[in-house]
């Protein structure tokens, strides 16, 4: 328990760390908001009076404290392009980015570390050679590209699945009908985080079987598949957890290809058309919500590793 | 040895925290400390011994005395200059004097360097050698160390641990150091080989008049080589003396209990403490002797204070124990009935 | 550890240069063919005969592929799609390629620093990297485009931003391991500055590291700035590069879906090869993918038995007999015969000491009797290993399995390898005796406190709930002891079990075998290099050479009187307590290596009574002293007799 207080704890300025880089690249913006909002004919003293009601007149650290405590309030600002606040926005997209991108990570996770362990455990045999050969392919494949491909297969050719969208346009929304418009982003998504688990896992197996420890439970004259899954298994699962945890951050980005591709109605999606329209007060509050999921994401990987491996509570 | 000999390098009240401090709401971290309260003198062309298992510091003591590692308090003195404040100010200085043979020899060479580069170093560095007296330099060392010279071009992994150990030794001698710190020199090296390396060394230390400070877990080893030998236990002195009056009469219960646990070949010898011999924990220390709790010879106040080195009962022979206690005689009721 | 001592006994055999290895690997030289090959059509684009890749021709418009004049077909506006292609492919290279050189030297600067420096600036510096790993990859790639604008040249200061962190933690990783390895200290006290040690100490061996990393990771970053301009925020109209080829394309998917399938597929192309070629490169520079060292040992040592000797002679006393027994590994096409024929017996209650050097095969020998030499590339190829009424060679894996740990139980070398880290003793101990024993958990429970405390460990019950790193080396030990002797076993192998203890620990550990011994009346083999602990322990020894027994008997009297020359000298040149004054006679030279053993005795290269006839033939085990049954054996044409020994010692 203690050890999860610290890892709490040990988040904070992580989370402190996202704002200031946040809210940094957002000072770095070329060109003077003030200016931008009251176009090219302003005034300077209209441009000052502006500046100082915005605050911008103040030193960089005192703007950022204010910014701090909005952005605390959940106050994010409003989107000037869909002219409604940011928060609001933000959150409905980051429901739809967290549906897919929790499908695609439970899928990876459970085919990646299958792959895995099955080919280390028939290495060299047909079954490792097919799983590596597959493995190469997927983390080879560029996401957005296979999205179009599989479009085009399971939807233009078979007519099997949707094309686009979350929920379909007529009498859609239910859960089956959410699920049938899920399958074939999530699969996309989770092509290329499936291969790096295999991989990992299939190369942490084969360094744990040739541990001294393996050969003390074959010593013991513990059954081969025990020797395998309990033993060999858990070993590995430590030093898997963690890139569970990175692959996160590779389905949370790699989800804005994916809902563009496939129209998901999800924050990556929202990001991409805020950049274009440059709507950066869309783009900062985006950011800021993914990037903070993530770091909790690898808050849950951590902790489960540390569940498994009691080295690691000092 | 005779009293007179000078010493080279005086060691005083040396000590080495690891951690410690304060974390950022000002509670104390914790600390170990790996060498405590250490003082010695290494007299010129002496082999010094120190023994101990782990755990004991030797191996932070040999680090401090060539200046790889700084103490926390206490002074090393090398021919009058502290050690610490040169090794800042003036490291090659230090390393003209005072060299180190390291106790994995594979792991101490470079893998992507020819031992002609990894010979050169201290020349270039340490001696400035122009390349003429170099590569006659080169020559003396690889006959000194009885290598042939054409394994100048070869890398680290064409050797067996025996050999690469001689080029390590080999780098120590390349700048004309006087005083050579040997930290576990054999320990990585299978028996036969160790031979080889021991007679090596006695025979270049003769030759090159050189002062050894000889650190091993190996009781038998440090006998062989050692005039005198100081025993450490858990980061303090437990008992110096010249090496025949060590193993004749071993005054320090811990020095007592080493000899008794050494197998000796041929015979059964060996006696072992009843109980589960545990070390302290280095994070939390208890007052008082540090061997107290597996000690037979311990009394009350073993576990209140500290024992400082003291002479035994000849004074001036050099022969100090840190034991409030200590025993006399030679090894004798449960040891010798067990060597018997 | 004897595979270990085999592959560095051996002598450097002109190992195949990096380049004739890579190509070995054929899907690594298939991939190199592919992107040399597509390199190659890039850099040319310009010198073949191309309609220009930004010349719009509305008549043409949407031709397929194949069409005249357009081999890969045309897009919306007319443009040649393979002009294009190899146009675009120029591009997403070069980009790539620049994104992974920033992001390597950023990178690897970074790394060398925070792992060379360590304390405070390590910190410092990874703070920051963590903070940068902290967004979600492409999502701080996409922050940045926002900050520059869209553009090609800010899409690949982004992706090589995001990429800093990967090298900078690979390249400190490995420098922090560097840096504390002796050979740094050994060139500080060569007199070398930190800026030298770091420059030519360390880099030379952190460069093989940076070269894997990049090739691991320029096919990610080429697919990235790929992915940046198919989101239409990296190249800008009218250039293209592959990506961005793909993005317009995606308008027409249903219509003319090659104009997006064939940009892709040149990704895909790309990306695959890199990969390809990037795993031949790791394989080829990580030193421990040598080899075959990462091939999965199976459950049992692989025995094609060329030889088998007769069964021997019914004993009631004899516990186990090993006769002939001949184990090989095989590592490419060299054979290094660790075990090349031993044979001894045990009876029950009996010590034998295995005694030798490192690479003298006594490991391989111990773990050759229960199948536990990992295979590949371990091979049994001859003899027989007789235990409780059969022979071990020749048993069903199922009857392998019932007798490890059951009657035949090992203790190995460094007790905090050999036990499991994640499970707590008292689990490991429960578990290997529920193996073997029909008994509830709770029972198990048990019998595991009871086992603890028979090795006197004090407070058993609250040890059991400790984990292996929390106890010392000689509680660990103390456990491993416990562990063998779970169920009742009538043969104890014990591979050097006190090798990595302190010697008054040691001292405890031997105690407490021998008092386990006689109370059991386990037969015990006893794998060791110290003939201090075999004269502690042993009733017999048997000394190996080469894989070989050169000399065996009491251990007594092989130590008063050693017949054998290598025995006589490798006592000779240990030093004994108590006799400092010893002259420590060296062995000449080193043992041959298993690979090329030499005809006749193995030992006759560094013997001094070797005589022409020990190089040529066999020399046999044979007993010391005609017709007298004392067990002594030696290998030796000419052995030390009687009246020419050393006084013994004392």
């Amino acid at each position: 328990m203690l050890y999860v207080a610290k890892r709490l704890l040990a988040m904070i300025p992580i989370l402190l760390g996202l704002t200031v880089v946040v809210f940094g690249m957002m000072a770095l913006i070329p060109g003077d908001p003030a200016t931008a909002i009251l176009g090219s004919y302003a005034t300077p003293e209209n441009v000052e009076r502006l500046n100082r009601q915005l605050g911008l007149d103040r030193p960089l650290w005192e703007q950022y404290l204010v910014w701090l405590g909005n952005i605390l309030e959940g106050d994010f600002g409003r989107s000037y392009s869909l002219n409604r606040p940011v928060i609001d926005e933000v959150l409905e997209r980051f429901s739809a980015t967290l549906l897919l991108a929790g499908a695609a990570l439970l899928l990876c996770s459970v085919l990646g570390l299958l792959a895995g362990a099955v080919s280390a455990v028939r290495q060299f045999g047909w079954a490792d050679r097919t799983i590596t050969f597959l493995v190469l392919i997927g983390i080879s494949l560029p996401s957005f590209w296979l999205g179009l491909l599989l479009i085009l297969l399971f939807a233009v050719e078979l007519q099997w699945l949707p094309a686009s969208g979350m929920v379909a346009i007529y009498g859609g929304g239910g859960p089956l009908d959410i699920l049938t418009h899920l399958i074939l982003p999530a699969c996309t998504l989770a092509v290329v985080a499936t291969g790096v688990i295999a991989r990992l896992t299939r190369a942490s197996m084969l360094e744990v079987l040739r541990q001294d420890y393996i050969r003390t439970a074959r010593a013991k004259g513990l059954s081969e598949r025990r020797v395998i899954y309990r033993h060999a298994f858990t070993a590995a699962l430590v030093t898997v957890i963690p890139v569970i945890g990175i692959q996160a951050g590779f389905v949370l980005g790699g989800a804005v290809y994916i809902e563009t591709v496939f129209q998901w109605p999800g924050i990556g999606a929202m990001l991409v058309k805020a950049i274009s329209t440059r709507d950066l007060l869309l783009v900062q509050g985006g950011v800021l919500v993914v990037a903070a999921s993530y770091v909790l994401f690898n808050l849950a990987a951590d902790l489960l590793q540390s569940a498994l491996d009691p080295r690691l509570k000092g | 040895m005779s009293a007179a000999a000078e010493p080279i390098i005086e060691v005083r009240d040396l000590e080495r925290r690891f951690g410690g401090g304060r974390d950022l709401l000002g509670r104390p971290k914790p600390a170990v400390h790996a060498v405590q309260g250490l003082s010695f003198d290494l007299l010129k062309g002496e082999t010094l011994g120190i023994v101990g298992e782990s755990g004991c510091g030797k191996s932070t003591l040999a680090r401090l005395l060539v200046g790889l590692d700084r103490p926390s308090a206490g002074t090393i003195r090398l021919e009058g200059r502290d050690v610490t404040a040169l090794a800042g100010r003036d490291p090659r200085a230090l390393a003209r004097v005072v060299q180190y043979v390291f106790q994995d020899p594979v792991s101490s060479l470079n893998p992507r360097k020819t031992i002609r580069a990894i010979l050169e170093a201290p020349m270039v560095h340490l001696l400035g050698l122009d390349q003429a007296a170099r590569r006659q330099r080169l020559d003396e060392l690889m006959d000194a160390v009885r290598l042939r010279s054409e394994f100048l071009e070869r890398y680290p992994h064409e050797f067996s641990g025996g050999q690469a150990q001689r080029i390590g030794i080999a780098r120590a001698l390349a700048a004309d150091a006087r005083v050579i710190v040997l930290d576990e020199p054999v320990s990585a090296l299978d028996v036969s080989v160790q031979a080889q390396v021991l007679n090596l060394l006695d025979d270049l230390k003769q030759r090159f008049g050189l002062t050894y400070l000889f650190i091993s877990h190996d009781l038998s080893v440090i006998e062989s080589v050692s005039d005198r030998i100081a025993v450490l236990y858990f980061g303090r002195l437990a008992e110096f003396a010249g090496r025949e009056a060590l193993f004749a009469e071993p005054r320090h219960p811990y020095t007592r209990l080493l000899l008794g646990s050494a197998p000796v070949p041929g015979r059964r010898s060996v006696s072992a403490e009843e109980e589960l011999a545990e070390l302290p924990d280095p994070l939390n220390p208890p007052p008082g002797c540090a061997f107290a709790p597996r000690c037979p010879r311990a009394q009350e106040d073993c576990r209140q204070r500290v024992p400082q080195p003291q002479d035994g009962a000849v004074p001036g022979s050099g022969h100090q124990a840190a034991c409030l206690h200590p025993a006399s005689g030679p090894l004798a009721g449960a040891e010798a009935a067990a060597r018997a | 550890m004897s595979a270990r001592a085999a592959r560095r006994d051996r002598p450097d055999q002109g190992r195949p240069s990096p380049w004739a290895l890579l190509l070995n690997n054929r899907l690594a030289a298939a991939g190199l063919v592919i992107l040399s090959a597509v390199v190659l059509l890039a850099l040319a684009a310009p010198l073949l005969p191309l309609q220009p890749p930004d010349v719009t021709e509305p008549a043409e418009r949407l031709k397929r592929p194949l069409a005249e004049g357009h081999l890969l077909g045309t897009d919306d506006l007319g443009r040649d799609l393979l002009s294009r292609l190899l146009w675009g492919t120029r591009v997403s290279l070069a980009v790539g390629l620049s994104a992974t050189l920033i992001a390597a030297f950023f990178g690897s600067l970074i790394g060398l620093v925070a792992g060379y420096a360590g304390g405070r600036t390590d910190s410092l510096l990874m703070r920051g990297i963590d903070l940068v790993m902290a967004f979600p990859y492409i999502l701080l790639a996409l922050a940045i485009v926002a900050v520059l604008g869209p553009g090609l040249l800010n899409a690949l200061y982004a992706i090589a931003v995001v990429n800093i962190p990967f090298f900078a933690r690979n390249i400190r990783g490995v420098t922090l391991g560097l840096a504390r390895r002796e050979f740094v200290d050994a060139a500080r006290l060569s007199g070398k500055s930190h800026l030298l040690i770091v420059v030519t100490e360390i880099l030379p061996n952190v460069l093989p590291v940076i070269v894997i990393t990049m090739s691991t990771t320029l096919g990610w970053m080429i697919l990235e700035t790929a992915g940046l301009s198919f989101l239409g925020l990296g190249a800008q109209p009218p250039q293209a590069d592959l990506g961005s080829m793909l993005g317009e394309g995606r308008k027409l998917l249903f219509t003319a879906p090659h104009v997006s399938v064939i940009p892709g597929l040149m990704i895909f192309l790309v990306v695959m090869s890199i990969n390809l070629l990037g795993d031949g490169i790791r394989d080829v520079l990580d030193p421990r993918l040598k080899s075959g060292a990462l091939a999965r040992p199976s459950a049992r040592t692989e025995v094609r038995r060329e030889r088998v000797p007769p069964e021997p002679e019914a004993d009631p006393g004899r516990v186990v007999s090993v006769a002939g027994l001949e184990t090989q590994f095989r590592i490419g096409r060299e054979v290094y015969r660790a075990v090349g024929g031993v044979d001894f017996r045990l009876a029950s209650g009996e010590c034998l000491g295995l005694v030798g050097e490192s690479g003298s095969g006594k490991s391989v020998t111990a773990l050759s009797l229960a199948g536990l030499v990992p295979s590949p590339p371990g091979r049994i190829v001859g003899g027989r290993v007789d235990f409780e009424g059969r022979d071990l060679l020749a048993a069903s894996d199922a009857e392998i399995r019932s007798l490890r740990g059951g009657k035949l139980a090992h203790v190995f070398q460094d007790p905090l390898a050999t036990l499991h880290p994640l499970f707590t003793v008292g689990d490991q101990l429960v578990e290997a005796i529920r193996a073997h024993q029909p008994l509830s958990r709770a029972e198990a429970r048990e019998r595991a406190h009871a086992l603890l405390g028979q090795v006197r460990i004090p407070n058993p019950a609250a040890r059991a709930e400790a984990y292996p790193h929390e106890l010392s080396g000689g509680m660990r030990q103390r456990v491993s002891i416990a562990m063998a002797l779970a169920n009742d076993a009538s043969l104890l192998i014990a591979d050097e079990p006190t090798t990595a203890l302190d010697v008054t620990v040691q001292a405890q550990v031997l105690k407490l075998l021998d008092g386990l011994r006689a109370e059991r009346d386990t037969a015990v083999l006893f794998i060791t290099h110290d003939f201090g602990v075999v004269s502690e322990l042993c009733d017999r020894i048997a000394v190996m050479y080469a894989g070989r027994i050169v000399e065996t008997g009491e251990t007594q009297a092989v130590m008063a009187a050693p017949a054998h020359p290598y025995t006589r000298m490798l006592i000779d040149c240990v030093p004994v307590l108590g006799q400092p004054g010893r002259r420590l006679d060296a062995i000449p030279g080193l043992p041959p290596p298993v690979n090329r053993l030499p005809e006749g005795c193995a030992f006759a290269e560094r013997c001094p009574r070797a005589q022409d006839d020990c190089r040529a033939g066999e020399v046999p085990l044979e007993p010391l002293a005609a017709g007298v049954a004392d067990g002594r054996a030696v290998r030796c044409l000419h052995p030390i007799v009687e009246d020419e020994k050393k006084e013994p010692a004392e």
